[in-house]
Parts: C-alpha cells; structure tokens; sequence
C-alpha cells in the first residue's frame, strides 16, 4: 500500500536543480543567492483520549537574494519551477536597484559566500515509527493521565519534521543541509476549588531536538504522563509561592528561558544596530561593551554553539553560508561578542557567529540565537540545595515577560519546593521572580555540574520584520542566584 | 508589482482557486468526503531602518489544506502550491493519496463536524496598491532625515473554502500595514501605524506630523518612576495589548468548559462570578473587521457575537468540534477560539479630553510583551514602552523609563476603571508569521484610578 512515507521520499526540490540549470536562470548581477526550502511534517496529537486527526504538511519554495546596482532585494516564491525561479530574481534584482538610493548596507563591503558541504542531522535515515507505533504511543500515555475527576484537560502530542533546505551563490557555493527534528509533547490540568494548575514534560515544546526516536528515551517520555498529572493534583493542593527576598535555584527547564530572554536576545547584534527596534525591541547591550563588559559573575560561561549534533539549531551553515563553529560569548563572566552573522558583522565592525537564519523559504535571514548553552560547571544539584538557607527551586517555565530592551523581566514557572536549611520542602504553586538582567548574571552563585544539563530548546523564537519564529536550542545545567525577588500568585 | 499587473493576477487567483476545487471534486472515491481551506498572498515587505531601507523584498505563496474524509475518519495534509495548475495537480493528486493511506491508521473522530448547508460567499474588498516603491519613496521623504524604522507589508491577501457538497467561500483583501517608529535616543521613541485598503498620502502626512509631535516630548529628560500605584490612561494601542490577552484563550469555550480560561472567574449568574464594569462590552464583530465571513470548516460566521456584556460575561467562541465535545452550539469560530475582529465599546470620554481627565499620572502609549503572571486570577504583567509621559495638571511633563506593572484585568478593567473614549479605534493586525493576518481590533482608550506597577 502506498503511504504517507513514500510521498515523503520524493526528491526534494533542493535536489531537483542542478547547480549550472540555476545559475541560468539568475540574471547578471553583482551576487546573487538562492535559497531553497523543502520541509515536510507530521503531527500527532491524543487529547483527552481522543486521537485527533492526523495532519501531514508540505512547505517548499525557494529565496532568491541580490546585490545590484549598489542595493540589496529579495524575492521569494513557492512556484518552484525554471519560469517562477526565474521571476523571483527579477523582482529581487528590481528592488535592488530601486532602493540603491536608500540602502542601509553598503553591499560592496558584505561578504559573498562561496562554500560547498553537506549536513546532516544525526540518525537521519534511521526508521521512524510508523503512524501507528505514534498514535499507540500517546494514546497509551494519554491514558494514564486520566488518574482524577480534577483533571480537566490532557493532551499528548509528536511533530516529525524532515527538512532539505539548500544555498546555491553565485560565488559557487553550494551546501545541502538535511535535518529530522523531533518535538514530543504532553501537559495536563488540573481544576479544584476556583484554581486550575497545568503541569507539562518540560514545557509547552520544550523537548525538541534533532534525530529519531532515542529523543524519547532520554526525556522519559514513555510512563511520563502518570507523573505529570499526580504533580498537577499536588499543585492544586498547594499554597502558594512565598513573597521575599531569596535564593533560587532554576531548573534547566526555566535556565533555558532565562537564557534566551536575558541573554540571547540582548545579545543579538541586529538589535544592538536598531533593525528590531520597531517590533522586538532595543538592547541594554551597547557595542562598546564587548571585550570589557561583566555581564556576569565569573560561573558564567556562555557559548554559540551550532555544532552539538542532537541540539535543536545545529547545522552545518548559516543561512547566508557562513560555516558553523562554537565560540564564546561570555567567558568567566566578561561579555566578548555578540550573536551578528556576517551581514552584521560587516556592519558593526565586530566580530560575530554563524547564526543569519531564516525560518522558512519566505523569509529573510536574519540575527538568530541558533544554540545558546550556559557550559557546565561543577555543582552538584544535592551540593547546591544543600547550600540554600532558604529559597526556592523552580521547574518548568510558564510565564515570560520582559522589556524591550531586554533588562527588567518577570517569569513564572509551573512548579516550585521550598528549601530551608539546605533541605527540600513543600511544593508551592505559581512560583514567579522578577529581576533585571544586567544585575542578576552577577547574581548566579552556582552552577549545576553536567549531570545536571539538558539540551532543551523552542521551535517558536519569534522576532522580525516580517515576523519569523524560529527554532532554537538551549542547554543549560541547574544553577543557583542569590537575592532574588521571589513572588507567588493572587491571594484571594 | 505594478497595479495593472497586480489587479489582473488577483482575477486570477479566484478563478485558480475554483479549479483547485473542481480538482479535488475528481480526485474523491466512493465514500469519501473533503474540506479545503485556501490561503495565499502576493506580499510586498520593506524593512527600514535609521531612515533608510534594510530588507526590500516580495513573496508570492499559495497554500491548501485539505481534509479528507471517510465515516467519522479523517486527516489533513497542508501543501504549498505553484499557481500553475498544470504542476499543481500532480501534488494534490499526490497529497490526497498520502492522506487516503493515513485513513487506515487513524481512529474514529467523535467530534468531526462540517458544515453542510451549503452557504457560498464572496467578499472583494481593497483596490491595487500604489506600487511599494512609490510607497517607500514617500515614507523615506516624510522621514526627512529622522531615525525611522518599521516595516511596511502590503498588497492582496487571499481566503477560500471549499468541499465536496460544492460549497465555495471566497475572500481577498488588498490592504497595507505600515507600522514604524521615531527614535530620539536609545529606548525614546514615539511608534506609529497607518493601514488600511487604500493609501491616502494626507492621511499618511498627518499620522507623521503627529508622530513629530509626540516626539518633541522625547526629547525632555525622562523620569524615573519607583515602583507603585498610579493613576493611569491607557491609549486605543495600550488597550490592543490588554485585549490580547483575553483573546489568548479567554473567550475560547472549550478553555472556559476546561476553567483553562482567564476569565474563567468571570462564568456563571452566581453572585461569586466576577462582574467588570458595567461599561465593558466586548464582541466578536465580523462585520467591523476585515476577517473571512467563514471559518476553516465551512461554517458562516455570525455578523457578531456578543462575549461580554455591561461587564457580564455573555458569550464565548465556540468550534465545531468543541461543539461536539461539549454540547454546545457552534458559532463560527475557527479552531483556536480567539477573536479574529474584536469590538469594544466606546464610553462618554472625548479623546481631546483624556489628558485633563488623567489629571496627574502616567499616559501610556504602548504596552510591551504582556504575560499571565496568574492565569486563573485574571492578573496579568507587561512592560510600558514608546511614547509614555508623566503627566501633571493635564500637561505631559517628561517621558518616563520604561515600568513594569503587574495587576489584574478584573481590578483594571471593574473597580477602577474610571471611563472609556468615546472614539473606538480599529487597529488592523501587524502580524506576519508566516503569512499577513486578516484579523483586527476595534478599542477605546481607558483611563484608571490605579494600576499597579512592579519594577
């Protein structure tokens, strides 16, 4: 029988062209790219019992970029053949040209890549479930949250996305990238007596990396829902988060968002140049800081990484050529270079990462976290509540609000347990803290050795102009800060 | 694209659309159904910055979603197509089969629901842009020099429905979003919007000149607030942001019959049920928008829906399937539940008047990046950002640093609201993941006793 898989197995369209039938079609230019996407997507979802349809997606289409007459345009098209490839650098080439007068890049001075590779997410061609195995899966799950007449809502899921996404330049370049991500959900709910609590696997697509099925394996998946929902009944149950002045000790689950939020995006080099400040925001993070900045105290490593195989944003290239390596972006605290891809980098005058990407064939590339980790230091998570007199730990973020130029935030996290005397203790709900970036870094205390790390991430990092959400990865070990100011929910 | 060109390609995209359908009509076997939703966009972006153009560039993309169904068993595939008939037919033909073989492995839906009354409409609204080189020219001009920086997205948007019964829904916008910003130095800045279904260059001119304005306040030392309860108003843009929130799950029904709602506390006749002002009333309002008269299952969308009334919550988005699921009666909403033209009603405050009425306290241009800090509670946080002043005796003194408030809707919105504009603003979504949104939101500005601010 003909199934779902062998529609899947077709050549994808970033194979289909070669190289010298492209390089026909693009017109005469000082530099031109094109940029080829073709995704394919199932998603599986059991809710409350009840498997929900099976939805498959086919996205491709294709960017072309170029430099003419002294400015920058781009086009993009999901009509794929030689005639609408063809229209797509025309129009691309007559922005160029028409807004020359205008440009904000010196296109003279950008780089124009000219490298050739392949990529290739681990355990690429490794069986997959079939759409069976899946749906059994989270059924299976499904039916063990339903443990309550207090659980009012619970839902499995799993998105399998394979993706071929290629960059053909007129410089010659030419690079395959192939990836198979993963992103396995599950949350329940819980109402009693006017509160209602959600408890999720590591957040709403917190787990998501790239590979197969060993994905699972590794958060716990299967038999995980039992726990889940038996934490959401102990949440309605329990008071509410203490108000004061504490220490906390974040989970990976919540240091990912910290990460992410007061790190990553203050130190994306297009914000600091003022692309974002229309939508996304500013940045507290001016040029001058880099090389000399104390972002942090000296626990605080930070590193670009987009090599880790299994992490989210691991690739080979950027979506502008430039190849992938791992660079620090804050070491023992002192800030040394921002998140620009060479675009930026050309602009500011400083040093960067590989990390122009774009979500998708109808978008432009643009300054992306990639994979942002906090590296590992030497605390165990025993030593670390053992060093709280009083604090809370905090799992799961659920709540993230911040300014726009990344300084003054507020998270919530799902879960929280006390610690008094270096001892873990009650479980409160609603756990929430609020600080500002610049001050808290300097603030970290400890941080959790790497049995404590997991290699987390979000499909939906979203900012620019057009919009873009974008997937990014984050590994991060547990890790204590100190005087924090720690909140819970409303009193009644 | 130039407007001739522009105007004979939109023609054509609702004559491909209907042979897409007549399409997928062949393609079905005995026994087997289908639903269609059709979504495309001929979209011109340009990104600016420092009063200069960053990223100009256009996208031309096509997609269908087909559900195909079988007894009470059904799946979906979503594929981006060429507008070429001739190639688009073997990737239907070959997603259509892929979804048949994903039949077999699928259970029973006990909460499929599809239209069908067959009930076809057509709505053509918007004319040919002006090219958006003209556009950008002029935006630059006006700019003059200044430190702008936004994004301009325009040019046709493009809905459709339809299904094996022969039901066809058509719906295409032609409208534009230019949302930008005035910077005087680092986080000062005053932001604007000017959209619409037809460029009007006074009209343009005037939104600048205001922007102008405002931005000469800027250019004052800003002041530093500490943390606590001030007398606030709340601009039409501010207001978007708080009526944001509520669409996040607050009007759904199933998140309601769930108590995953936000206003949750608001349900019931009891006296236990918390009451806003008697000044609230919130709708669901096809008619004001520019949103599809349909939704993704065929089913006609109501002119409106009432969802809070004189403060009571009345009403909620129901889906078919949470029809289905709860017993409750559909009502044109889509899946997610969330208002797609949101109404609120005017009060008796002159807009002219607000800053005398505010007297001494904060005028809040802009809200930023707002999140429950306790959903069931209603209580909400988020920062304030661009054109936000101190205000005293009805004069603006200083702009401020930005302030993070955390305080509950019901507490904002009843007990200390203390009135809202007469004039309603109908603000046109500047979304643009992933495609240009059609939804909208009609809001007063609001002006409070107190808000409570954190940080």
């Amino acid at each position: 029988m003909r199934n779902l898989m062998d529609f899947e197995t077709r050549m994808p369209d970033a194979d289909r062209f070669a190289l010298s039938d492209l390089s026909s079609l693009a017109p005469a230019v000082d530099f031109w790219s094109l940029r080829i996407v073709d995704e394919t997507s199932e998603n599986y979802t059991v809710r409350k019992n009840v498997a929900l349809p099976h939805c498959a997606a086919t996205d491709r289409g294709a960017m072309a970029s170029v430099y003419a007459g002294g400015g920058y345009g781009y086009a993009a098209t999901s009509d794929m053949s030689p005639a609408g490839l063809r229209a797509a650098f025309e129009r691309a080439t007559a922005w160029a040209r028409a807004t020359a007068r205008f440009s904000l890049l010196d296109v003279a001075t950008l780089p124009r890549p000219a490298a050739r590779g392949e990529y290739a997410s681990p355990s690429l061609r490794a069986p997959s479930p079939s759409r069976r195995d899946w749906f059994d899966l989270l059924m299976r799950e499904s039916q063990s949250a339903a443990i309550d007449a207090r659980i009012v809502d619970w839902e499995t899921s799993m998105e399998v996305r394979n993706a071929t996404h290629r960059l053909v330049t007129s410089a010659g370049g030419d690079l395959v990238q192939r990836y198979r991500f993963l992103f396995p959900g599950m949350s329940v709910t819980a109402h009693a007596d006017g509160d209602t609590q959600t408890r999720t696997l590591h957040g709403y697509r917190g787990i998501c990396q790239q590979g197969g099925g060993e994905i699972l394996a590794r958060f716990g998946f299967d038999g995980a829902a039992r726990r889940i929902a038996d934490e959401a009944l102990e949440l309605i149950a329990a008071p509410n988060c203490p108000t004061g002045t504490m220490d906390v000790l974040l989970t990976p689950d919540q240091m990912i968002l910290q990460i992410h939020e007061s790190i990553g995006h203050p130190l994306e080099l297009d914000r600091i140049l003022g692309d974002e400040r229309n939508f996304a925001g500013t940045s507290f993070v001016t040029p001058d800081m880099f090389g000399a900045y104390r972002y942090g105290s000296d626990l605080l490593n930070v590193t670009f990484d987009p090599t880790r195989g299994e992490e989210l944003a691991s690739y080979g290239w950027d979506d502008d050529g430039t190849p992938a390596q791992k660079v620090h972006l804050i070491r023992n605290g002192i800030l040394e270079r921002p998140l620009g891809g060479a675009i930026s980098q050309a602009r500011a005058g400083l040093p960067g990462t590989s990390n122009a990407r774009a979500d998708s064939w109808n978008r432009p590339p643009i300054d992306r976290m990639a994979n942002l980790n906090l590296e590992p230091g030497d605390a165990s998570l025993a030593d670390m509540i053992a060093g709280i007199e009083r604090g809370v730990l905090m799992e799961t973020n659920s709540s993230w609000s911040i300014d726009d130029s990344r300084n003054k935030f507020q998270f919530g996290c799902e879960r929280g347990r006390l610690i008094e005397n270096g001892k873990l203790g009650a479980v409160v709900k609603n756990p929430n803290y609020r600080g500002i970036s610049a001050n808290f870094w300097r603030s970290l205390a400890r941080v959790g050795n790497a049995e404590t790390l997991q290699v987390l991430g979000t499909p939906h990092c979203g900012k620019g102009e057009p919009s873009q959400a974008i997937r990014v990865g984050h590994a991060s070990p547990a890790c204590v800060f100190t005087d924090v100011s720690v909140f819970g929910g409303e009193e009644e | 694209m130039a407007p001739r060109e522009q105007n004979l390609r939109q023609a054509m995209m609702e004559s491909y659309f209907s042979d897409l359908a007549a399409l997928l009509d062949g393609l079905l076997q005995a026994g087997e159904t289908y639903t269609a939703t059709f979504s495309a966009e001929a979209s011109d972006f340009v990104r600016m910055n420092r009063g200069k153009v960053r990223q100009p560039g256009s996208v031309v993309q096509r997609y269908l979603d087909i559900d195909l169904i079988r007894g009470l068993r059904h799946a979906t595939h979503l594929v981006s197509l060429s507008g070429d008939l001739a190639v688009d037919r073997a990737t239907i033909a070959a997603a259509v089969a892929a979804t048949r073989a994903a039949l077999p492995d699928v259970a029973d839906d006990p909460h499929l629901l599809i239209a069908t009354d067959v009930n076809a409409t057509r709505e053509v609204r918007g004319a040919p842009l002006p090219a958006a080189e003209t556009i950008i020219d002029a935006v630059l001009d006006a700019a003059g020099g200044a430190d702008l920086v936004g994004l301009y997205a325009g040019g046709p948007v493009y809905r459709g429905f339809a299904n094996s019964l022969g039901q066809r829904n058509w719906h295409e916008a032609t409208a534009f979003n230019l949302q930008w910003s005035l910077y005087h130095r680092t986080d000062k800045a005053v932001k604007s919007a000017y959209s619409g279904l037809a460029w009007n260059a006074a009209a343009f001119a005037a939104k600048m000149d205001e922007a102008r304005l405002e931005l000469a306040h800027m250019a004052r030392p800003s002041k530093k607030l500490a943390p606590g309860k001030y007398r606030v108003y709340l601009t039409p843009a501010a207001m978007e942001e708080i009526a944001s929130m509520m669409c996040w799950g607050g009007f759904s029904a199933r998140a309601l019959a769930t108590k995953q709602s936000s206003l949750t506390k608001m349900e019931g006749s009891g006296s236990d049920a918390i009451r806003l002002d008697p000044r609230v009333t919130i709708a669901e309002a096809t008619v004001d928008g520019i949103a599809p008269a349909f939704q993704g299952d065929g089913f006609v969308r109501p002119s409106r829906v009432p969802l809070i009334d004189a403060g009571r919550l009345t009403g909620s988005l129901v889906s078919p399937r949470t029809e289905r699921e709860f017993g409750l009666t559909a009502n044109g909403a889509n899946g997610w539940e969330s208002p797609e033209s949101l109404a609120m009603a005017g009060g008796d405050l002159a807009s002219k008047d607000a800053l005398k009425a505010l007297g001494t306290g904060l005028f809040v241009g802009n809200l930023h990046y707002l999140n429950y800090s306790d959903r069931p509670a209603c209580r909400l946080t988020g920062m304030t950002r661009f054109a936000t002043f101190w205000v005293e005796g009805g004069d603006i003194v200083a702009p401020i640093d930005v302030l993070r408030f955390d305080d509950t809707l019901f507490r904002m919105l009843g007990p200390n609201l203390e009135a809202l504009t007469a004039e309603t603003e109908l603000l046109l979504a500047s979304d643009t993941y992933g495609a240009r949104q059609l939804s909208s939101m009609r809001v007063p500005g609001a002006l409070l006793s107190e808000m409570t601010f954190t940080l």
